[in-house]
């Protein structure tokens, strides 16, 4: 054997073994290009359902078929010219706003005191709020019941909204991501002179944005959403929130399922917006975290 | 009258104490530098001085105040941190305009001042960017501008230069000496590194385990340490400690060896080291040689060559010449003057004088 038919050997073999990582990398990338897919089907199909029988008559509803026989916009006309469905979708919105902005700031603020601040007692605290994650609403209705009925909150915008006004998670989320944010930072506006509220306010917060856009995405989502406890706090029509007023279309023997898809179909355009605005925020915060220093 | 003065300065946390009576008077328009190893207690004395740490026990005066109880707004200082802590979210003129907020200028006023800071440090152009479009250096002199925009009676720099690259930070020491003799405010300044207290201080303050070593001029922190901590901290390469007793008027050395002692007197018997710093420990002429070694390592460092001298059991740094210098293997005679040789207890450290 010569030296070249050595080294010709020793590099055909080295292709063949490129190209069995390549098959090996590209039997890989198939499976997981399978999940995603997997994945993607799974999410997406109710949504195409929702769409499809917001576009179909009652008769078809309960067809299994994608694609409506008589695709139509009646529902749309119908849903959005009902008065009430304008009248919830105000309602979510207020809601969802209020409960969104209540959880940006006590969340924030709590979290940073429970981050920034020593003082007696804080672990425990700490650890009071966290574990009442651990309790399911399921749980918690009733005594929310029992304390809007006693306070006369039932039936009112308060009443829906004050269990999610500040939530554990939120003060948790904003306290771990107050970590990150230097005491440098905090000691240097310290020394210019602000006060604590202040430092809050104009030091500590901007440098925690990307946690802000979460929080805001989830809370609002949540709210946005929420049906158990709205639904067993208002009885008047006129305060339900969307989810729940959405559900009423048609009575004992007959759900409107076209309509009802269709109000859903709706109430997914403000959730898409709000997810659209604060992701911005949440990338910017990665990219600018990247940069420093 | 801005001085600033510690008395007695205490510092515990919970039971541990880190700080043990600390005394210093600093003059207006004085230029100090605190420098120990880590964990001395330099930025614990420094932050309880910016009213960010609280006091134990003990006074802090600055101007004539006792400022124990005072906000560290109230203080009339400026702190300047390791990690610059300038705001990422605003440019560099809100950042440097930061520090006015409180203050009683009209707007105009204050931008003026901005832009006299920015100017002073040549960071006009840069006032409209952000923090991540700046360099290190960059952002390090927008936080000295902050600290600057208000000129405080004592201004605080916690190993500011810590972060930077090595020339950066010789041309940052420059900047800073220069920016004090220009505005003359009196400047507190942390280091571990002992260069950067040499080059930049009027006074040094070397601290250990959250004691004083010693307090005073670089010439005389360097040529009369006050023990043998001071002298093996500053100076690079460390100064030689030789262990010996007194025996006849001379230090007879542990390991063989004679040096006489003609610059001190000290009782016959009495343990001691004998400090050598390598730059007085030079190739012996004719006569005159005090150690006799094999080089172990020869450093050229141009100039000059270190030499890593092997005698009797110990290794003892020498200074050769930068040309044609011994090499390693060599067996050299090593000469000092006995005048510029230090006597410290071998027991405490303490320096006999
Ligand atoms: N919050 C704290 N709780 C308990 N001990 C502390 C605290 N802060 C500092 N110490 C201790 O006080 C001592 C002095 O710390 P300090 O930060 O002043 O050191 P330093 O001289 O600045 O060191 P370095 O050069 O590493 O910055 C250290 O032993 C440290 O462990
Ligand atoms: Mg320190």
């Amino acid at each position: 054997m010569t030296a070249t038919d050595t080294q010709i050997r020793a590099t055909s073999a080295a292709l063949l073994e490129g190209t069995r990582a390549k098959q090996r990398r590209s039997l890989g990338q198939t499976i997981r290009w399978l999940l995603l897919f997997a994945g993607g089907i799974a999410m997406i199909m109710p949504i195409a359902y929702m769409l499809s029988t917001s576009l179909k008559w009652p008769y078809e509803v309960y067809n299994v078929g994608l694609i409506p026989e008589e695709p139509h916009l009646e529902n749309y006309a119908y849903v959005l010219e009902d008065g009430r469905f304008f009248g919830w979708f105000i309602n979510s919105l207020i809601i969802a706003v209020l409960t969104t902005v209540s959880n940006l700031f006590f969340d924030s603020l709590v979290g940073y005191t429970l981050c920034k601040f020593t003082f007696r007692g804080r672990q425990i605290v700490f650890i009071a709020i966290l574990s009442t994650l651990m309790i399911p609403t399921e749980m918690l209705v009733i005594p929310w019941y029992i304390m809007s009925q006693s306070f006369g909150w039932l039936d009112s915008y308060w009443g829906i909204m004050f269990p999610g006004l500040m939530t554990a998670f939120g003060v948790f989320l904003m306290r771990q991501f107050f970590q990150t944010v230097p005491d440098d930072f905090i000691e240097a506006a310290r020394i210019d002179g602000l006060n604590e509220f202040q430092i809050y306010w104009s030091v500590a917060l901007p440098m925690v944005k990307p946690a802000l856009a979460a929080l805001a995405i989830f809370v609002f989502l949540g709210n946005w959403t929420a049906f158990l406890w709205p639904l067993i706090v208002t009885t008047d029509a006129a305060l339900y929130t969307l989810p729940v007023g959405l559900s009423s279309f048609g009575d004992e023997a007959d759900v409107q399922w076209e309509l009802i898809m269709t109000g859903a179909a709706i109430s997914t355009l403000p959730t898409l917006i709000v997810f659209l605005i604060f992701q911005r925020f949440i990338i910017q915060g990665v990219a600018m975290a990247g940069l420093k220093g | 009258m801005s001085d600033l003065a510690l008395r007695n300065l205490v510092k515990s946390y919970d039971k541990t104490q880190v700080l043990h009576s600390i005394n210093l008077d600093v003059a207006d328009g004085e230029f100090v530098v605190f420098v120990g190893p880590s964990g001395c207690g330099k930025s614990t004395t420094l932050r309880m001085i910016a009213g960010l740490e609280e006091v134990t026990s003990g006074e802090i005066e600055i101007g004539g105040r006792v400022v124990n109880n005072l906000e560290p707004k109230e203080r009339d200082i400026a702190m300047v941190f390791q990690n610059y802590a300038i705001y990422p979210h605003m440019t560099v003129r809100k950042n440097i305009g930061f520090g006015l907020r409180s203050s009683k200028l009209s707007k105009p006023e204050k931008e003026a001042r901005i832009d006299e800071v920015a100017g002073i440090l040549g960071m006009t152009d840069l006032l409209a960017r952000k923090p991540a479009q700046l360099s290190g250096g960059q952002r390090q002199r927008v936080a000295i501008g902050r600290a600057m925009v208000r000129d405080p009676a004592v201004f605080l720099f916690d190993e500011p230069l810590s972060n930077l690259d090595a020339q950066l930070r010789t041309q940052m020491r420059l900047e800073i000496k220069k920016l004090h003799r220009r505005v003359g405010n009196t400047i507190i300044f942390v280091t571990h590194d002992q260069v950067e207290a040499m080059t930049m201080a009027d006074r040094i303050v070397i601290m250990k385990d959250g004691h004083i070593q010693q307090v005073g001029t670089p010439d005389e922190v360097y040529h009369k340490p006050a023990n043998t901590f001071v002298a093996q901290f500053i100076g690079a390469p460390s100064m030689n400690l030789l262990e010996g007793t007194v025996e006849d008027g001379a230090v007879s050395l542990t390991g063989g060896g004679s040096v006489p002692l003609t610059q001190v007197k000290v009782a016959e018997g009495r343990a001691v080291k004998l400090g050598v710093r390598p730059e007085d420990l030079h190739l012996a002429t004719e006569g005159d040689t005090l150690f006799e070694g094999e080089v172990s390592v020869a450093e050229p460092l141009g100039a000059e060559t270190l030499l890593y001298v092997t005698l009797a059991g110990r290794e003892i740094i020498a200074t050769g010449p930068g040309r044609n210098p011994p090499k390693a293997g060599d067996h050299v005679r090593l000469s000092a003057d006995p005048a510029q040789m230090h006597v410290f207890d071998a027991e405490t450290g303490a320096v006999i004088a």
